[in-house]
């Protein structure tokens, strides 16, 4: 999306962002909160900076898709597409109720913008290889986003998927990595030993980068390189996130993959996240 | 059975009986050896050809192996169709995603792998990316039931019992080579995703000789008998007919209804071929006694008040032997002269 100057900033979309998710938390009392917190700077990115979309047409055949293959990561990118246009901001209200459009777990059949249906983790990117292949084979230059996780690189599945771009070439692929480094049974450094990383997708064949993914400005540059390489081999962005990024009391909580919030501290996290608003 | 790898080695020897190969002595067979009895009328790779053909009208077909190309017949329509034929490797999971990602980009993959490799490898793959999304997949496997005796490794003897738990999933057992090529475009025409098993190779070729066409969903009497009414799929079908024809020496008369469509089940013929009086009921399929056509009709037929004499011919609910395939169907019942003696022994009981 091209950046008009009466545009609010990246750091404002991500704010906003933040601020959708932590809404939603607070209408279910749950929600993987500190991952969507963590991500919103490169969701932010994605949307606001690098992908191609109409908010009124999601599935406008000349998209870029955007594939969410951590399903429970479902609150930040369902505060994305409300940020975007796609989903109506009040539609927040009915997160997780039954009937809604925003189910706690990413599902392609319910939510407009919804490309899979996530969850199974080590489905996205392997998914990820026919929307790249039935791209090329429509001549499409829409390329194909995948979000998925550190502690999801512990599945094989994203291994033949990261193998299988490397051998097709498919350079209209960008994996994205939330290196959050905390998974179910603690830090996923430690409970998969996923070092190495950046050199485990190079040696398949990818063009690879690290970034801090909460530092705005690096996320765009990794973001451009991506796009802009000429290199033929599918993208990798591995992105170090802060759990809980913008709520320093949540920030320095312990560390949990699900993020205990007591009840009367979703406003407090609210109003913590508006003092700190970035303009 | 079980062997115990410590006990004494078995002596080469002139073996028995032989079961339908005749042979005195039997060795496996290569993983890709025709099915077809000797002297048998075969046709080559079915599949292969039926694809490529359907594939000059439909440019959405797309084809995808996890290297078994050649031992999918899909090898045929690679050469037919080279820019549309994706080499997957050996990812099974890669495999069932990138055809879900291709579906749901509108082209509509025939994906091809071994029943077991489908069925319990990717079998999450296949739930969620294809299925739940009811993704335009034709997920076509080779080796189903006990069709090789490399053993469990390759014996997909519960294939249809996991596939029938899934929503949305369509199951297809076809009998023999006409089958197969007339499942091929039946299949691209239902809109939704649909497992197929599948014989390659020099398939028989058997159901040419029946008033017999090939129809989604519906079962198909091929022939009509007073005695016993053999209810079956695949392979098994053949050899219903051919148990038939042995049965009628002893004054049996034994109807075939052919089932090639095990979900969604054409429960109005099988209702009203299962309620004629004074038959027995025999269900015959190439799968574990657990969780297949058998019990599917089972339930079906007791739904429904229907409760005629009922019998199963099926694999154990065992790990099967490695071996030659002839003795293996004889061992586990699935030969024609071993059905053939099951059913005189439950008329006589």
């Amino acid at each position: 999306m091209t950046q008009l100057s009466n545009e609010p900033s990246l750091a404002e979309r991500a704010y906003r962002i933040r601020r959708h998710a932590l809404r939603m938390g607070e209408v279910q009392g749950q929600g993987y909160i500190a991952q969507a917190l963590g991500i919103a700077d490169v969701l932010a990115v994605a949307y606001f900076h690098a992908m191609r979309y109409r908010p009124e047409d999601p599935e406008w055949e000349g998209r870029d898709r955007f594939l969410l293959s951590i399903g429970h990561y479902a609150i930040a990118l369902y505060a994305a597409l409300i940020e975007a246009g796609i989903v109506p901001e009040d539609e927040l209200e009915t997160y997780g109720s039954d009937d809604s459009r925003l189910p706690m777990s990413g599902m392609a059949s319910y939510t407009p913008g919804m490309e899979i249906s996530g969850g199974s983790l080590g489905q996205g990117l392997a998914l990820s290889v026919g929307y790249a292949l039935a791209l090329k084979r429509k001549k499409s230059d829409a390329f194909v986003y995948c979000l998925f996780s550190d502690g999801e690189c512990g599945e094989g599945a994203v291994w033949e998927g990261a193998s299988g771009a490397g051998h097709w070439k498919l350079d209209n692929l960008i994996g994205i990595v939330d290196y959050n480094n905390q998974q179910a049974d603690g830090p996923s450094s430690e409970v998969t030993g996923l070092e190495a990383l950046a050199d485990r997708f190079t040696a398949f064949g990818w063009f690879t980068q690290r970034v801090d993914g909460n530092d705005i400005d690096a996320v765009v540059r990794a973001f451009d390189a991506a796009r802009n390489s000429h290199e033929q081999k599918p993208r990798v962005i591995i992105c170090d996130t802060k759990m809980a990024k913008g709520v320093p009391f949540l920030e320095e909580r312990e560390r949990n993959h699900f993020l205990r919030v007591e009840p009367d501290e979703w406003q407090k996290a609210l109003a913590v996240l508006d003092a700190g608003r970035v303009s | 059975m079980r062997h115990n790898k410590y006990a004494k080695p078995v002596r080469l020897r002139e073996q028995g009986e032989g079961g339908q190969g005749g042979a005195s002595r039997l060795t496996t067979s290569a993983m890709i050896a025709s099915l077809a009895a000797p002297g048998q009328r075969t046709k080559p790779a079915p599949f292969g050809a039926a694809l490529s053909a359907l594939a000059e009208t439909r440019p959405e077909i797309v084809g995808l192996t996890a290297d078994l190309g050649k031992y999918t017949d899909l090898h045929i329509f690679a050469k037919a169709h080279p820019d549309r034929f994706y080499q997957m490797g050996m990812s099974e999971q890669l495999l069932m995603c990138t055809a879900a990602g291709m579906a749901r980009e509108g082209f509509m993959p025939f994906a091809t792998t071994y029943a077991v490799f489908a069925a319990r490898r990717a079998y999450d793959f296949i739930c969620l990316a294809i299925a739940e999304e009811n993704l335009n997949v034709k997920i076509v496997c080779a080796q189903p039931g006990l069709t090789t005796g490399y053993g469990p490794s390759h014996q997909a003897t519960e294939d249809i019992a996991i596939f029938r738990g899934t929503p949305n999933l369509t199951i297809v057992d076809p009998c023999d080579a006409l089958d197969i090529e007339q499942a091929v475009p039946a299949i691209a025409a239902h809109d939704g995703p649909v497992y197929m098993r599948l014989l390659r190779g020099n398939v028989p070729l058997v159901l040419d000789e029946y008033d017999y066409k090939f129809e989604l969903g519906k079962a198909k009497l091929l022939r009509d008998g007073n005695d016993v009414l053999i209810v079956s799929s695949g392979l098994m079908t053949m050899r219903a007919l051919e148990t038939a024809e042995k049965l009628q020496a002893d004054r049996i008369d034994v109807g075939v209804l052919h089932v090639p469509t095990i979900k969604p089940l054409d429960a109005a013929t099988i209702i009203r071929e299962a309620s004629r009086s004074g038959r027995m009921v025999v269900v015959a399929e190439n799968h574990t006694i657990m969780g297949g056509l058998g019990e599917a009709v089972a339930g079906l037929l007791l739904r429904n008040g229907v409760a005629p004499a009922f019998r199963q011919i099926a694999l154990p609910d065992e790990f099967l032997d490695a071996g030659a395939l002839p003795t293996l169907h004889d061992r586990y019942g699935i030969s024609t002269p071993a059905m053939a003696r099951s059913i005189k022994g439950w008329l006589a009981s």
